[in-house]
């Protein structure tokens, strides 16, 4: 068979030596890549060096920023003004590795609970919150920053990274396409079709599974008995990398060489983030039916917050007044967020017809004029009620 | 590939087979000048699917892309449907009009999650911001003595979800054009190809249809139904693989002293009220003809509106002859599903004539 569009390394394997080698270079290391172990401190991995002090630095302060719009959404929610919100408390450093290691040219393709990530991504929060506020099913235009809408539907958004990520490969374009899921999203067929697809074109696309052990309520021993989710990556064809998902600087240092890989034309590859989802799934759902309380208790010591402030305040790159800084602009997303969240938006009912199709359809047409005429009904009625009220008033 | 020794070298921009002209081409040959146009006139038209590169597909739709403009432009993928369309998803949002092929009707349900929350969806999802100028080409329905999960009409799913085109050509001419205007339309398209009407051949020039649609032409024809054949006492309304069928049965009605119109819908979605009403108020008269089983159908969908639009034009009940509501029989057995002349012509018998 001929490849043009299939630039997959059979001479790498036989350049690579024995079968046996170049299958153990696609397994995941044996534990999770960590940098930054849970007590703040240094740990070595010959792979990956620690990124640079910097670099940890911004990223902590949107780690300190994804914390705050979790908790202010929740807290929204329970305001009545979002409709509901699937929070990624705990898992933050994974949604701001996600959104940092891509560059302007890149694309990210998000779940439902990678909010945080799309507004690291630079999307402006009110716009990310109208899907979850119900103003309409997206709320910003996907080329502005090449994030993709919020998928609902598990595993479907997976390929369409792959579609992304094969057109810019064939107009010669060196774009990266990150694809976020999550563990329960790796039983569904699209997550197997998005991996071969990925492997069988040599797309530059890199999977991230955020695996947070519960799929809702099913924890992750009913998803697989594969001794991890990265160790798919080798059935494909690609390298399958574990890292500690509440480990800011694994994380960057892992997804970062995946992306620079994919970039210098090395394909896709999976990376398994272990987390741990310390909130409830949404907030109509009731964790403590299949979870103990004790079980989340032992997250709290790995938070991916705690850890990386003690590391970067050990070296002194955070300082007391660093720290301030970093709350006060938090503190000022929040307040973006609940100022813009507690004013009513403005929805329109004729957009109802307007992004159906290009042009809308007769069918359309006259059901955005039923739907006016209604609308014009009850406008006048309301008027004439009013007048009545307040005639009764004068009265 | 092969090459003949006039051709010019590979990667010339004059390097264009001609299309080949004869007195007749077949349907098969229409959809295939189609998308080889389609692909010259516009670099970012890319077919892909299950088996339609190297061998040009099972119905050979797609034979000579892949030797004509190379592995990145027409290329096989894996086994997946699914994966064909959801891949079709992003490389549209990245700038491509991606043409699928499914093979075959029944093969296309893997795929339907991606169809209905995604390739229907996109655009009202993100507020127009994306749209999808997708093509999804099935080979449908029966009438070739395929065996089971070859031979299904589908279409009810897909004209029931908004945000999504759907077209059955019945004639050369219009496989030819609804294909390029499917290609040329910035919505997504589910493409009906009715599998029986591959082989049949009309008298047209496909070096003129492509003249004629690159010249701007060509009427439009999505949302468009047409008259097949003019008539006067009832109107049989059809689309894809039907169309002969209710033509033949006018022919026979003809015979009996009875002038029966042919409306050919060409596009299910949108559907043209306009045309439909027009002919019915006009006689009085009609039947439905269409293959799928009858219940919760598009066919029912047509009775419905020309019900309520025509009400106090119609003579009778309008009718339907439709599949039965079965599961599509085994090639032995097809012949008593499928909508015949005999059976158009007894609904037309039942529509109270007063003589």
């Amino acid at each position: 068979m001929s490849t043009a569009t299939n630039g997959r390394g059979s001479m790498e394997a036989s350049a690579g030596g024995t079968q046996q080698s170049m299958d153990s270079a696609l397994l995941p290391s044996a534990k999770p890549v960590q940098l930054v172990d849970p007590e703040g401190c240094h740990t070595h991995d010959d792979r990956y060096p620690l990124p640079d002090g910097e670099l940890l630095l911004s990223a902590y302060g949107h780690l300190v920023a994804g914390r705050r719009i979790n908790d202010q959404a929740n807290a929204l929610v329970r305001q009545g003004r979002l409709a509901v919100y699937p929070s990624s408390h705990g898992q933050e450093a994974c949604q701001v590795a996600a959104a940092v290691v891509l560059a302007g040219e890149d694309w990210l393709f998000p779940t439902y609970r990678d909010t945080v990530a799309v507004i690291t991504r630079g999307i402006d929060p009110l716009q990310v919150f109208s899907l979850l506020r119900g103003d309409w099913h997206g709320g910003y235009d996907p080329h502005e920053h090449r994030v993709a809408p919020q998928a609902t539907p598990l595993a479907t958004q997976l390929l369409h990274a792959v579609g992304v990520g094969h057109a810019a490969k064939l107009r010669g374009e060196s774009t990266v396409v990150l694809a976020m899921c999550g563990d329960g999203a790796t039983s569904e067929g699209d997550f197997h079709e998005a991996m071969n697809f990925a492997a069988v074109f040599h797309v530059p696309v890199v999977f991230l599974i955020q695996n947070n052990e519960f799929a809702i309520s099913v924890p992750l021993d009913h998803q697989t008995v594969a001794p991890s989710l990265a160790h798919k990556a080798i059935g494909y064809g690609m390298p399958g990398e574990r890292v500690d998902g509440n480990d800011l600087a694994a994380l960057l240092a892992v997804l970062g060489a995946a992306v620079d890989r994919a970039r210098d034309g090395g394909g896709p590859s999976l990376i398994e983030a272990h987390t741990y989802r310390m909130h409830a799934h949404t907030n109509a759902d009731d964790a403590t039916r299949y979870r103990s309380a004790d079980d989340v208790e032992r997250w709290v010591p790995r938070d991916p917050i705690l850890r990386m402030r003690t590391y970067l305040r050990g070296l002194t790159l955070l300082t007391d007044e660093g720290e301030h800084a970093l709350s006060d602009a938090a503190d000022s997303i929040a307040a973006t967020i609940r100022g813009g969240l507690n004013t009513e938006a403005e929805v329109d009912p004729a957009q109802l017809f307007e992004y159906v199709y290009a042009e809308k359809t007769s069918q359309l047409r006259e059901q955005a004029e039923q739907l006016r005429e209604e609308l014009a009904r009850d406008a006048e009625a309301e008027s004439a009620g009013a007048g009545d009220q307040a005639e009764g008033e004068l009265r | 590939m092969t090459q003949t020794t006039e051709a010019p070298p590979a990667g010339s921009p004059h390097r264009s087979r001609p299309v080949p002209v004869k007195a007749a081409s077949t349907f098969a040959q229409a959809l295939n000048a189609a998308l080889a146009d389609a692909m010259e006139a516009d670099p970012t038209v890319l077919m892909f699917g299950e088996d339609v590169g190297v061998l040009g597909g099972v119905f050979r739709i797609t034979d000579g892309l892949t030797a004509r403009f190379g592995e990145e432009r027409c290329f096989d993928t894996p086994l997946a449907e699914a994966g064909i369309v959801g891949m079709a998803v992003g490389m549209a949002m990245n700038g491509m009009r991606p043409v699928v092929e499914m093979q075959f009707d029944a093969f296309a349900y893997p795929a339907f999650e991606q169809v209905v929350s995604h390739v229907a969806k996109m655009r009202n999802r993100t507020r127009g911001a994306v749209h999808l100028p997708i093509v999804i080409r099935i080979p449908y329905a029966g009438g070739i003595g395929g065996v089971e999960h070859h031979c299904d009409s589908s279409e009810a799913y897909y004209a029931h979800t908004p945000g999504l085109t759907v077209l059955a050509p019945a004639t050369v001419r219009d496989a030819y054009f609804l294909l390029r205007e499917a290609i040329a339309s910035p919505d997504p398209v589910v493409f009906l190809e009715p599998k029986k009407l591959y082989w049949s051949r009309e008298d047209v020039d496909l070096a003129e249809l492509r003249r004629t649609f690159e010249d701007g032409q060509a009427p439009r024809r999505i949302g468009r139904a047409v008259v097949a054949r003019a008539g006067t006492d009832a109107t049989l309304i059809s689309y894809g693989p039907s169309v002969p069928t209710a033509l033949a049965a006018a022919a026979a009605a003809a015979e009996e002293g009875r002038s029966i119109e042919v409306i050919d819908l060409r596009s299910i979605v949108p559907f043209d009220d306009e045309t439909v009403c027009e002919s019915v108020r006009r006689t009085g008269r009609a039947v439905v003809v269409a293959e799928a089983p009858g219940f919760a159908s598009v066919a029912s969908e047509i009775v419905a509106r020309v019900q309520e639009r025509c009400f106090h034009s119609l003579a009778a009940p309008v009718l339907r002859v439709t599949g039965f509501d079965i599961p599509y029989p085994s090639p032995k057995l097809e012949h008593f599903y499928l909508p015949s002349v005999d059976r158009i012509l007894d609904a037309v018998d039942d529509l109270q004539w007063e003589d």
